[in-house]
């Protein structure tokens, strides 16, 4: 028994010859926001099928909440935004939330405070009494995301949750995961939006063809090496050789005299600091840049994707 | 419990769509079509033919001739309906966040099931009541065994619907509505063959009928209705057709549809509880 919300070992689907994911192996720990990033094509929409049971796996083992896929009673505690969603249009919105509730077993009196809630939380409560089909995509989005919440679960599976929304429905649907994040849910997000998986996730795995190249939290990152620009008045080169005591690849670019070096450690930045301005070189700029998700996704997923 | 949400959802859908009154009031057309049919017909042979006979032979005529035409109704409506249902929503994805729920895959196939077996019940017991109150208010005829017959049509409307909804598990809309309909179409042709085949004696004809009722036990069940209604009359009013009964099916075809249609739902739950979505 572990205590993590999502544990899975070695799950494999294939489709007759075509193998779907190879090897899906990841770990998602209790109120952990964790990113589920690849290339089109590369598993992740079977991968959350398997882990929902839409689809079954053809050979591995998984736990949600510590319960095998497919159990009911772990079911009642998770939550589920669909990609394609496409719901019942013909319902009202306030009906469309007191139809799932239902089927997650809330009584008259939970769905009578969930709903209000809900919609509320996803600034729907004044849209109560409006078809789903008279919903925009980005109120559909948010709907969807409502029921996924309806019953207050210990783990969402956000497929694409801000596919086709507009800036401000991006803004609404993250602050909603940070929220969910605060009050000890674990989230399992599959999103395109690098930006905002950078904001919003605790850790996050890159899979490509079907397998889990890295799994990382985006704190390491932070601390892991960085590129540093130091420009100064009048570099020499008794400068580039004593910022070579701090980091390696010291190269000053022909065009502008900036000098690019990287540092193994962040912490190593004041010391570098203190040592220009000690050294009586008029330090004009410092900085520190950090690998953003993006580099860090085309740098893992993409160097074998010419193959 | 999951089976009556998704059966009230099932009936709620048919209502907001506008199935429902479009089907009631298209109904009431029908009703209306055979009620003055039924009022000119019978004026007409009350000018010329007195005998109470004859009068009845004619009743029993035309209502058969409309029960005919509400069982082909009842049975394209509950193909028409309930062939969108599951295939409909697997294939725009409707369905995921159901069965992701905490309730078993059967149960939204069997709420289903009750939804449309509910809506195509009330058709047929709408429109035969339709038709019995209209001829009985015109003439004061009954016909017998009614409800026995009226439960052989309900029969074959529920494997026709049933069929289509296990069909909708495992084909898509458009292919499940083919092989439905043309099931549908074999046990009709089969029957008729069967019929041909038993006036002329003809043994190879019959049994080319009773294969296609195996396969499709839904005409042999209308038969079996119409049997029900002509028990008493007068004379056999109709020598060929799909108002005649000359061979009239045993009880045995009649348990095997029961039989086949319990199979058909069991294999409708096990095929949607593991099928990949």
């Amino acid at each position: 028994m572990t205590d993590l919300v999502i544990d899975t070992r070695g799950l494999r689907k294939e489709y007759g010859a075509k193998v779907a994911v190879a090897d899906l192996t990841l770990d998602v720990r209790p109120g952990e926001v964790f990113g589920f990033l690849g290339p089109n094509g590369a598993g992740k929409t079977t991968s959350i099928k398997m882990l929902l049971s839409l689809t079954k796996p053809t050979a591995g083992e998984a736990t949600l909440l510590n319960r095998p896929l497919g159990d009911l009673a772990a079911r009642t505690r998770i939550g589920y935004l669909p990609e394609h969603f496409r719901f019942h249009e013909w319902l009202r919105a306030d009906e469309f939330l007191n139809l799932h509730g239902e089927l997650y077993g809330m009584d008259r009196a939970a769905r009578g405070v969930a709903v209000p809630r809900l919609l509320a939380l996803v600034g729907l409560e004044d849209r109560a009494a409006t078809k789903l089909g008279a919903f925009s995509k980005g109120m559909l989005q948010r709907i969807g995301l409502a029921q996924a919440l309806l019953n207050d679960p210990a783990l969402v599976f956000l497929d694409e949750p801000t596919s086709g929304l507009d800036p401000i429905g991006r803004r609404v649907v993250r602050d909603i995961i940070t929220d969910l994040r605060e009050r000890g849910m674990a989230v399992f997000l599959n999103s395109h939006f690098l930006s905002e998986v950078e904001k919003t996730c605790d850790r996050v795995a890159f899979i490509r063809s079907g397998r889990i190249l890295q799994t990382s939290s985006l704190k390491e990152f932070e601390q892991e090496a960085m590129q540093v620009v130091v420009r100064v008045g009048q570099p020499t080169p008794e400068l580039l050789a004593g910022l070579a005591r701090f980091g390696q690849n010291v190269v000053q670019q022909p065009d502008d005299g900036r000098i690019h070096l990287t540092l193994g450690d962040e912490a190593q930045l004041p010391a570098l600091a203190n040592w220009v301005v000690q050294s009586g070189y008029s330090l004009y700029e410092l900085t520190p840049a950090h690998l953003s998700l993006e580099e860090r996704f085309l740098q893992v997923v993409g160097e074998e994707m010419d193959e | 419990m999951a089976i009556l949400v998704i059966a009230r959802l099932t009936i709620r859908e048919a209502q907001r769509r506008r199935l429902l009154w479009v089907a009631l009031f298209m109904g009431v057309a029908f009703l209306l079509v055979f009620g003055l049919a039924f009022h000119f017909i019978r004026l007409d042979i009350e000018r010329h033919a007195a005998a109470t006979d004859q009068l009845a032979f004619v009743s029993v005529f035309l209502l058969t001739a409309g029960l005919y035409a509400v069982n082909l109704l009842v049975n394209v409506v509950a193909v028409l309906v309930s062939v969108t249902t599951i295939s409909g929503e697997i294939e725009s994805h409707t369905i995921d966040a159901i069965v992701t729920k905490p309730i078993p895959r059967w149960q939204v196939v069997v709420g289903k099931w009750l939804g449309y077996a509910a809506l195509v019940l009330l058709y047929l017991v709408f429109l035969v009541g339709g038709l019995m109150l209209i001829v009985y208010l015109r003439s004061g005829f009954m016909m017998d065994n009614i409800g026995r017959g009226v439960l052989m049509m309900a029969l074959a409307a529920l494997l026709i619907l049933t069929m289509s909804i296990a069909g909708g598990t495992r084909l898509s809309t458009i292919a499940n509505g083919v092989l439905t309909f043309m099931l549908f179409g074999i046990a009709f042709l089969g029957g008729l063959v069967e019929q041909v085949g038993a006036l002329l004696r003809n043994q190879a004809a019959v049994n080319v009928g009773i294969v296609s009722s195996l396969i499709m036990p839904a005409d042999a069940l209308w038969k079996k209705a119409v049997a029900y209604f002509q028990t008493n009359s007068p004379t056999t009013p109709f020598e060929l057709g799909p108002f005649a009964t000359i061979t009239e099916p045993s009880t045995l075809m009649v348990v095997y549809a029961v039989i086949y249609l319990v199979g058909l739902l069991l294999f409708a739950l096990w095929s949607f509880s593991r099928r990949d979505l």
